[in-house]
């Protein structure tokens, strides 16, 4: 436990140091940006149309960060440090996963509300939204960790990452963005925890196993 | 069997038979289905001709399908018995496999324009198989990227086995999703009522593509068996 601790601390000072939330939380706000610049400011089709896109952003504002998540690790040897230790390296993995919900996933499920109002989402949905993108950057990250797992080998694994994780993006998209419109809002909630908790279960187990072979 | 031919020697024996034979009875399950179902089977009575796209797209679709559990078999082989042959088949399938599922969308594409009257439409089925093209693409970059061969397979084997987790759950949220949004489907649930006359020509289609994939399959493997002792005979030679 106290490996998990340790871990979860130095990933977040890692990351904290390295920028913390400001660079995703931009790239987010930027990305949400373009899309009334792209769909025109006409209010009534931006209230049609426009929140179900704050997942678009999330979606590559998480895709963003993945890359170096392991490959620095591989690098300067801590991965291997981490293979020597006695903790269980699915647990270490965990731990960097929940490093980053922390770190970048919930300050962009925050920054959702701002972005939400913008694209004219009504106000009483606002929270539902900030919640199901703090459930949904759950479920990204815990199959982008997948992802940057299996590239961290890879230099330039960026597009790699991208392409491979995008198919698993899709359920959370989906139910996300029922939220967003306000379709069977608790149904598709409930699904969301469920897409996380599956996603956190399964993709540490995953990802160990990749970087083993990393390792190797 | 199959442990029988877990051995390359035996594979290669067995595949230098097989693989012609495979591809003898193709030729001849597509040069009946071919015929049969474009030329000679009955046209439908509201679609007219373009229902002969069917005999192309319903079988890419299965077989799509088919080949993605085909490959996630070996990789499960491949990752716990730690079968080189099963990398190896898994390799050699992922292009055919994503050759059919690009077939499927297209022919999907080319049937939808006179039957629905668009090229594309967010159904389920169509969203489901882009989902599963695009895992297939994810697939194949994943194995050219890592140069070292053992890692690749290992990897690409633990994406396969990921994406087979994945591509159920896609399936249903898709569902839910296009149940949601559209407000009259314009492809009926349930609409597997095909009449005898269609079903001969449709399964020898689907039988043809079948001996087609194991045909091919089986060369793709043997090209990377040959190579792998090239490579190993160069090695060898380049250390005398």
């Amino acid at each position: 436990m106290s490996a998990f601790v340790a871990t979860f601390k130095r990933d977040v000072a890692l990351m904290w140091t390295g920028g913390g939330a400001l660079a995703p939380v931009g790239y987010f706000l930027g990305a949400t940006m373009l899309v009334p610049l792209a769909m025109g400011p006409d209010r009534a089709l931006l209230e049609a149309a426009g929140p179900p896109l704050v997942w678009i952003a999330a979606a590559l504002a998480v895709l963003a960060t993945l890359e170096r998540l392991f490959q620095a690790d591989l690098e300067d040897g801590s991965l291997e440090q981490m293979l020597l230790s006695p903790a269980p390296l699915e647990m270490l993995v965990l731990a960097k996963g929940l490093a980053m919900w922390c770190v970048v996933g919930l300050p962009i499920a925050l920054a959702g509300a701002p972005a939400a109002i913008a694209l004219q989402a009504p106000i009483e949905l606002v929270p539902a939204i900030v919640l199901s993108l703090a459930l949904g950057m759950a479920a990204f990250i815990g199959v982008g960790l997948v992802g940057a797992a299996l590239t961290a080998g890879v230099k330039r694994g960026g597009v790699l990452i991208a392409l491979i994780v995008l198919p698993f993006f899709a359920p959370p998209i989906i139910f996300g963005s029922a939220v967003a419109v306000g379709d069977a809002v608790a149904a598709a909630l409930s699904i969301l925890a469920g897409c996380a908790l599956g996603a956190t279960a399964l993709g540490p187990i995953a990802a160990a196993g990749a970087l083993r072979l990393q390792a190797e | 069997m199959l442990t029988y031919l877990s051995n390359p020697q035996r594979f290669m024996a067995f595949s230098a038979w097989a693989a012609p034979l495979f591809f003898a009875a193709a030729v001849i399950a597509l040069g009946v289905g071919l015929p049969w179902s474009l030329v000679f089977s009955p046209a439908d009575y509201q679609q007219g001709e373009t229902v002969r796209i069917m005999y192309v797209h319903v079988p890419a679709a299965w077989w799509s399908m088919g080949v993605f559990a085909f490959m996630a078999a070996a990789s499960f082989v491949g990752l716990v018995w730690r079968h080189a042959l099963a990398d190896v088949a898994a390799r050699a399938a992922a292009p055919i496999g994503a050759t059919l599922a690009g077939l499927c969308l297209i022919t999907g594409s080319l049937w939808g324009a006179p039957t629905w009257g668009t090229w594309w439409e967010w159904d389920g089925r169509m969203t489901s198989m882009l989902v599963l093209f695009v895992t297939y693409l994810g697939y194949i970059a994943l194995w050219s990227a890592i140069e070292d061969e053992e890692k690749a397979a290992r990897l690409a084997a633990i994406l396969c086995l990921v994406g087979a987790i994945n591509l159920p759950i896609v399936h249903f949220s898709v569902e839910w999703w296009s149940t949601l949004h559209q407000p009259a489907s314009i492809v009926r649930s349930g609409g597997s009522a095909i009449h005898p006359s269609m079903l001969g020509p449709l399964l020898t289609m689907a039988a043809g593509y079948l001996f087609l994939f194991g045909a091919l399959v089986m060369m793709n493997m043997r090209a990377a068996i040959f190579r792998r002792r090239v490579e190993s005979a160069r090695a060898r030679g380049g250390e005398a």
